[in-house]
């Protein structure tokens, strides 16, 4: 099997057990457009309030929303016995690792972006802030799950697990979620968002390249 | 004498215990020397007043708080690369003293902050990295602790410290990076100091004395993890009698 068979088999597996199962991806979905109808609900429904604090509410939720899906990234594998296979086989387990980052990503980061423009609505955001807070979205999700499937490969089989992810995330969040929050500000407030932008970009390529032999490595210390 | 003999807990165990009250008392003779200088000899600040006095100890724990962070993540690359047994037991005996510096740095922060800018807190680069870097430590903390094999604890948290490190330059230079309330820093190894040569003075005895306290802590903490570690060999039995 080639280099790109071994992602490619990874990722059509995790997508074929994530059809198997939809409610694992639409709960997460379900929990990032529930926690953002509870903040108008919390300060209250002016527009004008809305269109302020929306760009940081659809950033946090949809961080939250991320690391809600990162326990099951690989606790199923783990518990089967499949991942020990995957560590015996042979094939390069960064590649196998990144076919399963690009699945978790079209479970459940694409379908926060599908769902945001309505969100953008509910909140009022400034005309033209979408494509902006879109293109944030598709560049800073990835980081999100990258950074985090490190956290779930560390915290694997711990009983605190879960929370442990929590804790061990949030502040490695802190850049992507002050550069993606952020480049819709600084379009609202009139000032070009391409540096925002340009900054996820580059963060996004660096995790993209770390993030599945780190997540690899983090496996192998919590199998072996 | 071969120097990788202390590589080995047992070894390492005495030599520790034989350093702890040198550093620890360095750390207290120091400690009085730089808050004599700090709190009596140092003039008053013709801006700020007395309240500036408290960079005596807010400098160097925040100087220790991002440091400390830095020789764990050392230790971290020993641990992973060379196997090293001690190193992890380093990385964890330091991080407590790395998560207290950096608490006393934010509340002496707020405690100068609140004469100085009118509020105890403000949402700054400088600041709010600081708080990330103490979560960082109870992160690291909490997943040392919460794994129940001691060494794959280690390698768990040494891989989460060289993924945390990237954070540490994200705070130095977070002052260029975002002009914000905090003030400039005001010690670079470019420029003259902007300060009298005392309060300098009184500032690097402070560190140094922080430097001191931070290495007793550590050698001394190091000590009850060997001993925990090692319980079940015959050299931990014989000590215990």
């Amino acid at each position: 099997m080639s280099e790109l068979g071994t992602l490619g088999w990874a990722l059509a597996r995790d997508l074929k057990l994530a059809l198997r199962r939809p409610g694992d991806g639409l709960n997460v979905l379900g929990f990032f457009v529930l926690s953002c109808s509870m903040f108008p609900l919390a300060v209250g429904p002016q527009r004008e309030w809305l269109a302020r604090i929306g760009p940081g509410v659809i950033w946090v939720a949809a961080l939250l929303a991320v690391m809600l899906a990162l326990p099951r990234l690989f606790e199923h594998d783990h518990a089967d016995g499949t991942l020990d296979a995957m560590v015996a086989s042979g094939r390069s387990l960064p590649l196998l690792v990144a076919g399963k980052l690009v699945a978790a990503w079209l479970v459940t980061g694409l379908p926060l972006i599908v769902v945001s423009p309505l969100l953008a609505l509910a909140f009022s955001l400034p005309d033209g802030m979408l494509p902006v807070l879109l293109a944030a979205l598709l560049l800073g999700t990835p980081v999100l799950l990258g950074i985090g499937a490190v956290a779930a490969a560390l915290t694997l089989g711990v009983k605190a697990g879960p929370t442990l992810v929590a804790l061990l995330c949030l502040p490695l969040y802190v850049p992507v979620l002050v550069f993606g929050a952020g480049a819709v500000e600084a379009g609202a407030a009139g000032l070009s968002p391409y540096p925002h932008l340009a900054l996820l970009a580059a963060g996004m390529l660096a995790v993209a390249l770390a993030a599945p032999p780190l997540a690899a490595q983090a496996l192998r210390i919590s199998v072996e | 004498m071969n120097p990788f003999r202390f590589a080995a807990p047992q070894a390492f165990y005495p030599l520790a215990g034989a350093m702890v009250p040198w550093f620890g008392g360095a750390a207290a003779l120091l400690a009085v020397v730089g808050l004599v200088i700090g709190f009596v000899l140092a003039p008053t600040d013709f801006q700020q007043g007395e309240v500036y006095r408290i960079i005596f100890i807010h400098v160097p724990s925040a100087w220790m708080a991002m440091f400390i962070y830095l020789v764990m993540a050392g230790y971290a690359l020993l641990t992973l690369v060379m196997r090293a047994r001690l190193s992890g037991m380093m990385a964890r005996a330091l991080a407590p003293t790395g998560a207290l510096m950096a608490a006393i740095s934010l509340w002496t922060g707020a405690v100068w902050g609140k004469p100085t800018w009118g509020t105890w807190w403000v949402w700054d680069a400088r600041l709010t990295s600081t708080l990330i870097l103490l979560f960082l430590y109870l992160g690291y903390v909490a997943l040392v602790t919460a794994i129940e094999d001691p060494q794959r604890g280690d390698r768990a948290g040494a891989l989460l410290l060289l993924v945390g490190v990237v954070n540490i330059p994200v705070i130095y230079f977070s002052v260029r990076w975002w002009n914000t309330l905090h003030q400039g820093a005001s010690v670079s190894l470019t420029a003259a100091p902007t300060m009298a040569a005392t309060m300098l003075a009184g500032m690097l005895v402070m560190s140094l004395a922080a430097w001191m306290y931070t290495i007793a802590a550590a050698l001394h903490r190091v000590r009850s993890i060997i001993l925990e570690r090692e319980r079940h060999t015959r050299w931990v039995r014989a000590l215990a009698g």
